[in-house]
């Protein structure tokens, strides 16, 4: 045990996590003090695990349960600063609604532990631990405006699909550990035998269920009426947060265990990121409501970081990070666009409320304009660099079609991107909105515009952070 | 050289973008707006005139040549220019100042952010005529995509949403592909800088489907027949200055793209496509020519001209001759002049009248003579009248192709006398005949901008078409060394 203050990031949050509670339930009116302390806890979190664990390699604990490695790690301190980002600019929105209260932080603060475990997982039960901790979370979460009926309906149709997906997973889990005796990653990549097609069988079940948590095609029907149901500060977490996770058990899940499989997985993987490519866009288009398009644009994007964990090399797993970390910036600004249509206590979340938003908010729709540029992969904006690596780790994998199919999609994405500018710029203006927003909404929509902006002039750096990240050996 | 030339040529335009940026634009300052715009555009040119005459006409190695790291131990930003960029740089430099001062009359409203559109779309314009970096030359080949969507989007006409998204959308699906190509190059090499590919050739196995994929990209850019189709409806939705830099600038990065990549990287694949680059330039030579004589509206009957006269670009560069792709260039600068002159042409009577159907104008002669006196230059030269600028490009490019190929050589000429006919009869019907429209009578002749504008373009134009050494010179030794360079790996290849 002398390598516990490895978990001290995860024993602190979870500790704060039960104080706040008891402080919730012990002072009145404490909402505002907890959503400040979540912010500050998250903050600490994140530096601690920076402190403690970013310079470790692979070491693991718990009888190999739990893996500390820079990867690990990396993704930890990506969905803290998330995290706290959403946290920060969801509190107007919140406040506009009535439901500012003390559960919002500390649920989100459980849904991130929850994460966190996900992410330190080398074993296919502390995985699901951590898997089914986020999920309840999120479940609360999305019926968070309980007084709308649609909030409520996201949040069940989000926990009946979910359980079912959680269902899925857990007999892969099952069948996995019935073939190989085990349920730790590195006994399992030991004990494989190629033969065993019951094992394929397994992976599939898995990928199945977690392909839902990322929601990519054709486990995504949930994620629209979710996204656009719940409250907007918790699609802003939706679209965010759980992905980072998500798509970082995947990495784990496919290249620990199962690298020697690779031909097995590598065709389902293709065909989930095609798939999610190609109909995000394409559903896209018909879309009225802002936050049904974000979903399937998020669909789409989780089909391109998809396509860099097919490539089966460190490269395609660095590209595919990276993806979701600029992903994660353009959302985040994208987002916080979404907050800022606001108009006599009323939130307007459908397209035409865009129209003519160049004329009476200058800055706020060339904000947006970059966003979705980038959004669409136009250089020298950060989303072109974000497919640039993806493709390029794909194509020195010689997958072509993949790679063709995925820039053509690109082209059809373009469509509903430019459809959104052409409102806002080509059209008659409408009322003006408010412009007294919080100041950390301003602060994330231009701190994000600008990193996507001159991304180009330092591109090195990113890269540098992200090309440690070496699962493969 | 230590003084960084060319970057400072891409960045310049964009420095005074921001400085407009944070210029308040309203009615009263609309004047200091365009001058800070003009000097910008202005002291970029007088620049790349210094550049011009440090510019060492007696070698084909790459100038100038500035190198950073960028992305480590992946790209550099490296920029140069040998005898072939360099022409295209001016072009560009030549061309902004001009197209800031014509939007006077056209643009009224938001005029800093055309502004800063136009110099945002300059600074990615020089960028793909220096980047001697494959990717660098993707991404502001690709980046120009995003202001002249907004240009044709906000500041256009009637259709101009169709317009915007069509072209948007065409040239990006044509884009994606050379992306592809792109990226396998440094897959199969280690490297997209330009200079090392030179040196070391590329794979013979994979040059024919990475040519198609450069190809996609270019034949939408030119345009080639049969993907021509947004190009008029670009420009005729486009606004003046906009239209102008559409056809004087934008279309030449695909002309240059070709000489530069694919008969520089893919010499043995370009052999194998040149029958269907000839096919397909002969058909636009012909067939568009004959689509323009049909056209009512003067911008549409511009563009399909445009489109024809890129048709002699691309014969003119896959001859592989010295004439050809001399001619090829020539052609290109020339078009980039007097489209742009015919442009602003008819952007003049649209001001005035609001109409760009060539019926309702006629017998105009007697009403503004500099104008039409004017008018008469540029569609000679577009015709390729001996004297002017488009005469020195045509005919050398059918020298080349007469050298090359007889039939296709002879085909093209016919077209030179499609494009006298359509150009001669436009101009006979706004200009001369009867004066029936009786509006037509409160129409003012030029002012003093316009008529600075209109001469500006109509010098060169004479002047290269009575002595076209000057640009000769420069472009000579870089084709004759990318020509026996060709030749040379094809022999190694074949």
């Amino acid at each position: 045990m002398e390598n516990l203050q490895l978990l001290l990031p995860e024993i602190f949050l979870s500790l704060s996590i039960m104080f706040l509670l008891i402080l919730g339930v012990f002072k009145k009116n404490s909402s505002k003090l907890i959503q400040n302390l979540s912010l500050i806890i998250l903050i600490i979190t994140a530096v601690v695990t920076f402190n403690e664990t970013i310079g470790i390699s692979n070491t693991k604990l718990f009888n190999d349960s739990i893996i500390i490695d820079y990867f690990s790690s990396l993704m930890k301190i990506i969905t803290l600063l998330a995290a706290f980002l959403v946290l920060i600019i969801s509190s107007n929105y919140l406040k506009t609604f009535q439901i500012f209260k003390i559960e919002y932080p500390i649920l989100i603060l459980s849904s991130v532990l929850g994460m966190m475990i996900m992410i330190n997982s080398n074993d296919l039960i502390v995985f699901y631990m951590g898997l089914e901790l986020q999920s309840l979370a999120l479940y609360v979460l999305a019926t968070f405006n309980r007084d709308q009926i649609k909030s409520s309906e996201a949040g069940l149709k989000y926990f009946v699909l979910s359980a079912l997906s959680s269902g899925l997973l857990l007999y892969g889990c099952s069948l996995i550990y019935g073939f190989t005796g085990s349920t730790n990653f590195n006994v399992i990549a030991n004990q494989l035998n190629s033969n065993e097609y019951a094992l394929t069988f397994g992976i599939v079940f898995i990928l199945v269920g977690l392909s839902f948590k990322i929601s990519a095609v054709p486990f995504h029907m949930w994620a629209p009426d979710v996204y656009e149901g719940s409250p907007t500060s918790v699609t802003l977490f939706f679209t965010m947060v759980p992905k980072i996770a998500a798509l970082t058990v995947f990495i784990r899940f496919l290249y620990v265990p199962f690298l020697n499989l690779i031909d097995q997985w590598q065709m389902i993987l293709i065909f989930l990121s095609i798939a999610s490519m190609l109909f995000g866009a394409v559903a896209a288009i018909g879309q009225t409501n802002l936050k049904r398009l974000v979903a399937y644009s998020s669909i789409g994007h989780v089909g391109y970081a998809l396509a860099g964990v097919a490539a089966g090399s460190n490269d395609g797993i660095q590209s595919s990070v990276i993806y979701i970390t600029i992903y994660v910036i353009m959302n985040l600004g994208l987002f916080s666009c979404l907050l800022m249509l606001k108009r006599n206590n009323q939130y307007y979340e459908k397209i035409d409320d865009l129209s003519g938003l160049s004329k009476n908010h200058p800055m706020l729709s060339l904000s947006l304009l970059i966003i979705l540029f980038s959004l669409a992969g136009i250089p020298p904006l950060a989303g072109f660099f974000a497919k640039f690596y993806v493709f390029k780790a794909v194509i020195e994998q010689s997958m072509y079609f993949l790679a063709i199919v995925g820039l053509m999609s690109t082209v059809v994405a373009a469509f509903y991107y430019l459809r959104l500018i052409k409102i806002m710029y080509f059209d008659e203006q409408k009322e003006k909105y408010d412009t007294d927003h919080g100041f950390w909404l301003k602060f994330s929509l231009t701190a994000s515009t600008l990193l996507i902006l001159i991304y180009f002039i330092f591109p090195s750096q990113l890269i540098e952070v992200f090309s440690r990240i070496n699962i493969i050996q | 050289m230590n003084f960084p030339i060319l970057s400072s040529l891409i960045l310049l335009p964009s420095v005074g973008a921001l400085f407009l940026f944070f210029t308040k634009s309203n009615k009263k300052n609309n004047f200091t707006v365009k001058y800070v715009a003009l000097f910008t555009s202005a002291a970029n040119f007088f620049l790349s005139i210094y550049l011009w005459i440090l510019f060492d006409q007696s070698t084909s190695e790459f100038q100038f040549v500035e190198q950073r790291v960028w992305i480590k131990d992946f790209i550099n930003y490296k920029v140069g220019v040998d005898g072939i960029s360099i022409l295209f740089i001016l072009l560009t430099t030549f061309i902004t100042p001009l197209c800031i001062i014509s939007v006077n009359n056209s643009i009224k409203e938001r005029l800093s952010e055309f502004l800063i559109a136009v110099l945002i779309m300059e600074s990615f314009m020089i960028g793909v005529f220096c980047s001697l970096d494959l990717v660098i030359f993707y991404l502001f080949f690709e980046a120009g995509l995003i202001p002249m969507f907004l240009i044709i989007g906000i500041w256009g006409g009637a259709r101009r949403v169709y317009s915007a998204f069509k072209f948007f959308l065409y040239t990006l699906l044509g884009s994606v592909l050379m992306l592809v190509a792109i990226i396998t190059i440094y897959w199969l090499n280690g490297t997209t800088d330009v200079i090392e590919l030179y040196k070391s050739g590329v794979d013979i196995k994979y040059q024919n489907l990475l040519w198609l994929a450069f190809f996609s990209s270019f034949a939408v850019k030119t345009p080639m027949w049969p993907v021509h189709t947004w190009l008029p409806d670009a420009h005729v939705e486009a606004p003046t200055a906009g239209s102008v830099l559409l056809a004087a600038i934008l279309l030449k990065m695909a002309g240059y793209g070709f000489i530069r990549f694919s008969l520089g990287l893919f010499p043995a694949a370009s052999e194998i496509f040149t029958p269907l680059i000839y096919i397909l330039s002969v058909i636009a030579i012909i067939f568009t020519s004959f689509i323009a004589l049909m056209q009512e509206d003067m911008k549409k009957l511009i563009a399909y001209s445009s489109v024809a006269h890129m048709g002699y670009v691309t014969l003119g560069i896959f001859t592989i001759q010295q004439q050809g792709i001399e001619g090829s260039i020539i052609q290109m600068i020339s078009h980039g002049l007097v489209s742009a002159a015919l442009f602003l042409c008819v952007g003049v009577v649209y001001d005035r009248m609001h109409s760009r159907l060539i019926n309702t104008y006629g017998g105009i002669v007697s009403i503004i003579p500099k104008y039409s006196i004017l008018f008469m230059i540029f569609t000679l030269a577009a015709l390729g009248l001996p004297g002017t600028s488009g005469f020195v490009g045509e005919f050398l490019i059918l020298m080349g192709a007469f050298k090359d190929n007889f039939l296709v050589a002879v085909i093209a000429s016919i077209g030179v006398i499609i494009g006298a006919a359509y150009m001669l009869w436009l101009y006979k019907r706004v200009v001369f005949g009867k004066l029936i429209n009786i509006d037509l009578k409160q129409m003012v002749d030029l002012n003093r901008s316009e008529l600075f504008i209109l001469s500006c373009l109509a010098i060169p134009t004479l002047f290269f078409g009575f002595y076209p050494d000057p640009l000769i010179n420069t472009i000579e030794v870089s084709i004759s060394d990318l020509i026996d360079q060709y030749n040379f790996e094809l022999a190694g290849k074949l």
